[in-house]
Formats: C-alpha cells, structure tokens, sequence
C-alpha cells in the first residue's frame, strides 16, 4: 500500500546510477535534492503560497460555515428552510461546471495571478454548513437563552459559548477543508499564469517539461508536497480518523 | 387638531432603539439571523447561483473568450452530439468509473473487513492504508509514471523481467493506459473507503453476532447475513461519492498520460480534461460550457438516484 510512496521517499535520498537500484535504503545518502529544489525552483515560495491560501479559507471556512449552520440550526424565522436548501442545492453543482464562468469573473475583476483569486471559490462550502447545522441542532437551548439573559450579544453567544462547544466539528472540517485545499489542482491551474502565485501541485505539475528525466529531483519534488500532509496525519490520527466517520455518518 | 404624535420629537437614535423595544423576541431574532445570513447569502449568490445559471447561458454561445459572443440557441449540443471525440471521452469517463468503482469498493472492504477482526497493530495498520489519501495526486502522479517507465527505470517492469514476463507498455499503450492512470486513482481512495467500512462494521450491535454464534453461523453467513445488510447505507455512500469521484477524474489523467494531455490518442481522456482543453487550450467556451451542462447532468441522476434509493431503503 505505501510502496509507491517508499521508493518516493528512498529516490528522493539517492543520486547518480543509484536512482535505478531498488534499494530501499539509499548507500550514500544525499540531500543534493533537496538542496536543488530549494534553492533552485520556486518550490518555497510555492510553499508559502499553498499555506497562505489552505491557512485563510480554512479561517474563512469555519467561520460562515460555523456561523450560517449555527443561525439556520438555532434561530427560528421565516425562510430559514428555504436558505438551508438553496445552500444545500449547492452541493449538487460540480466545480467543474463553475469553473468557466469563475474565469470570467476573474479576468473582468482582475482576480487571476492573485491570492484572491485562487481562493475565493472555497471561502464558504454547502458541506461544511451542513455539517455545523447538524452539530448545533444538538447544542441544548437553555444555554442560549441563559446567556440571552445574561445580556449577552448573540454573536458572543455563538462565538464564545456554541463554538467551542462543537470544536469537534470544527477540527474535523477543518482537516477536510484543508486537505482538499493543499491537493486542490484544476482551479489553481486555471486561475495563475504567473509561475509566483502557483501552489504546489500547480508547480509540480509544471516539472513536466523541465525536469522530464531527471526522476530522483520530481521524487523529491513530490516528497516536499507529501510531508506536511503526512505531518499533519501523525498529529492529529486521531481527529482525521475520527472526522471522517462523522462526515460519513452525517452525509 | 389632534396633539402632536409622542416619537416624533424624539432624536433617530432613541427612536431606532425604541423601534427595537418594540420587537417581539421572535422579531429580533429574525433580524439577527438575516444579520448573520447577508454575507453568506451574498456568497451564495455570486459566486454558486449566478455562475451556475451563467454555465447554461454560456452553453448556448459561440465565444472565444476575446471576440464577440454569438447566440447560437442548442447548436452546441448538436454539435456535441455529431463529435466522435465526444462520445470517445465519456465512454473512457464510464470505463474510469464503472471498473474504478467496483474494484476500489470491493479491495476496500476485504481490507477493512480483516482490519475489523486484527486487534494487534490495528490503529497503525489502519494508518498506513491511510496515508495515500492524504497525497497530492498530481505528485503521485509522478511517482506512478516513473514506476511505469521500461526497464531499467520502471520498477514493475523490472519485477516483470524477473518472471521473464514480457515488457509492458502501460502510459504508451491504447488498451493499457486508461487502467495504468486508473490505478492510482483506485490506490489514493482505498484509505477513506476503508475508514467508512470499519466505521460501518462498528456500528453494528454486538447483539447481532452473539446471536449468530449461538445459532452455529459461519463466516460466510455472518457476512452475508449481517454484516452486508447492515453495511447496505455505507456502501451506497461509498458507491456515489466514489462513482462522482471518478466521474470528475482529471488530476491522475493531466499529469500521467503520455503523449499529450488524455493520450495515447485520448484513449485516457475524460470529460473533465475535455472541457479543460475545450474551455482553456481552444478557447471554445460555449462547447465547453455545454459539456460542463453534461457532467452536471450526468451527477444529478446519480445524487437523485441515491436519494431515492435511500428513501426506499428507511422507510
């Protein structure tokens, strides 16, 4: 099952004739290439990029997603049924179909080669509204309304008393959202022409010509993309594993 | 004359806050909600609603991008339908999910139905199936093109030259390059799918398998009598997001195939790669508009016929 991502590993380490050999521990082991992926592609700023943007509509994410779940869960007024549809009709649209005319949009407002621009498709997501609602329609009333009677604001209710009551939730969607984010491929794609605004998998996938068979320096291309995802794992096992069963038992 | 009306003296801000005394409790709350709902509902609005209506108006112009947009009502479509390359790509979008899917499903649960009964090593275990979903497709997708190359590169090659197998062509062959691309595809998903299965299995009552034991079942009954029943909802579940998932499949295919995008010949292209090349290389975006129309169509049925399935199953 990891093999594939074993002899990345082990590539990643080798140089020379050395490259070929099925070996899984390296003879001589090198950071020549890493030292050239450094130094000599733009792979850290496309690092920073990909972090800046996963980091921000992460933030962004669990905050309206938090927010509208918990106002269409705890709050009764008229039409309340009709946003959650019409939110959750969104979950019925692939991207792909939306991509055309996100292109427009972003070469009329001066969005490509922009932050912004990548970003601003997953700023909010139909799932994660869902997934909040679901966990806020457990949150009991009474302490809404004690802390109504406490004169508190309604947005310090939410933020201060219903939120962390759900950080669950929140960690798990967190996570997804993230992920999806950091390996998101075709928008990016789409959106940067500037090789200065690519994020990671954009970037890699722009090896294609220059570094065609050079395998040991892709390899460790594709080692730096996969590390901080696997590091993330490592920590947080237990929240992922767990997330996922909530997001498949939710949806 | 009557006496002036009491308020109207008063300055705007006592009256906003009287207006707000006024309100029933229910009143402010519905101000509050549309308070928080505005910036949402403005999201929703432009960047889901509109583009999605704009897609279908788009699918009915002839366009560059540059010049001038040209009202051509459904001739899209009918040129869509008259293109061999068209029908080409969404059988290659059909073979991708109605072989992808099966295999996936079926590995995943043997796996997941072991896993189940491993106590030793379970959490590490389950982990290590784990982690390729956690990779970038398009740098495994690197890694699997070079596991492809011929000998004295490509490791299954080599390994196949141990046998005294013939060297296989894989990424360069017309029969053999939708599968080589469909496999790490089948590879990344496995993980989540088992983490589903085994959230499944676990949620059956003890009860169930006490009972069976005490009738004498064996193995195969317990699985075919208890265990496939109750897992019925997770693999719908799994069948439809998998089944979308590979539908959608365009990150393995960009970055594997040899030749060009969706090659050899596009005998690994699928509907998504279409209207990227469609929309962003030729820049007919009407075409692709419309074919964006058929994808979407496509995965409408699919939710509606999980949603009706799943009716059917809870009532």
């Amino acid at each position: 099952m990891i093999t594939p991502i074993l002899f990345m590993l082990s590539t990643s380490f080798k140089e020379g004739a050395e490259v070929y050999s099925l070996t899984i521990f390296p003879e001589k082991p090198t950071l020549v290439n890493y030292l050239f992926i450094l130094g000599e592609s733009k792979f850290i700023i496309w690092t920073v990029n990909s972090l800046i943007i996963a980091v921000l509509s992460t933030f962004s994410v669990l905050f309206f997603d938090g927010l509208v779940g918990y106002t269409l869960a705890k709050f009764s007024f008229r039409g309340r049924e009709i946003v959650f549809i019409a939110i959750l009709s969104t979950l019925m649209i692939p991207t792909e179909m939306l991509i055309i005319p996100w292109y427009m949009m972003s070469r009329t407002f001066g969005w490509l080669d922009t932050y912004w621009g990548i970003a601003f498709p997953g700023l909010m997501t139909g799932f994660g509204t869902f997934l909040m609602r679901q966990f806020f329609m457990n949150l009991p009333d009474e302490l809404i309304d004690a802390a109504r009677m406490d004169g508190w604001s309604e947005f310090a209710i939410w933020l201060r008393i219903a939120m962390p009551l759900v950080i669950p939730a929140l960690s798990a969607l967190a996570i997804f959202h993230f992920l999806g984010n950091w390996t998101a491929f075709i928008w990016p794609l789409i959106v940067t022409n500037d090789p200065d605004l690519y994020t990671i998998p954009v970037g890699i996938a722009s090896f294609n010509g220059e570094f065609q068979s050079d395998w040991e320096i892709v390899m460790t291309a594709s080692c730096l993309a996969t590390i901080p995802t696997l590091f993330v794992f490592i920590f947080l096992q237990k929240f992922i594993i767990k997330g996922i069963m909530l997001a498949g038992l939710k949806g | 004359m009557r006496p002036g009306i009491p308020g109207c003296s008063l300055s705007d801000k006592k009256m906003l806050s009287r207006f707000l005394e006024r309100q029933t409790i229910g009143q402010k709350q519905a101000l509050t909600a549309w308070l928080f709902l505005l910036i949402p509902i403005l999201f929703y609005v432009i960047i889901r609603f509109y583009p999605t209506f704009e897609a279908f108006f788009v699918s009915t112009l002839k366009w560059n991008l540059l010049g001038k947009q040209k009202f051509i009502g459904f001739k899209n479509y009918i040129k869509l339908f008259e293109d061999e390359e068209f029908w080409l790509v969404l059988i290659n979008t059909f073979k991708y999910a109605l072989i992808g899917v099966p295999i996936s499903l079926l590995f995943s649960f043997l796996i997941a139905y072991y896993l189940n009964e491993i106590t030793f090593g379970h959490e590490t275990i389950r982990a290590l199936y784990f982690i390729p979903f956690l990779t970038t497709a398009v740098a495994m997708a690197w890694v699997w093109r070079w596991l492809y190359q011929p000998v004295p590169i490509g490791y299954f090659n080599i390994i196949l030259s141990w046998f005294g197998i013939a060297q296989q062509p894989f990424l360069k062959s017309l029969d053999q390059a939708l599968y080589s691309i469909m496999a790490p595809a089948v590879w990344a998903g496995l993980g989540f799918q088992i983490i589903i299965y085994l959230a499944g299995i676990r949620a059956i009552p003890q009860s169930h398998f006490e009972a069976s034991s005490i009738d004498g079942a064996g193995r195969i009954q317990v699985l075919r009598e208890i265990i496939l029943p109750a897992l019925r909802p997770t693999i719908l579940f799994l069948v439809v997001i998998s089944t979308i998932g590979f539908l959608r499949i365009f990150d393995q295919v960009y970055s594997m195939s040899a030749d060009s995008a969706g090659g050899p010949l596009n005998s690994t292209k699928p509907l998504v790669l279409m209207i990227y090349e469609a929309a962003f290389d030729e820049f007919k975006m009407g075409y692709a508009a419309a074919l964006t129309v058929v994808l979407f169509l496509i995965l409408l049925v699919i939710s509606l016929l999980q949603l009706s399935l799943m009716r059917r199953w809870t009532r």
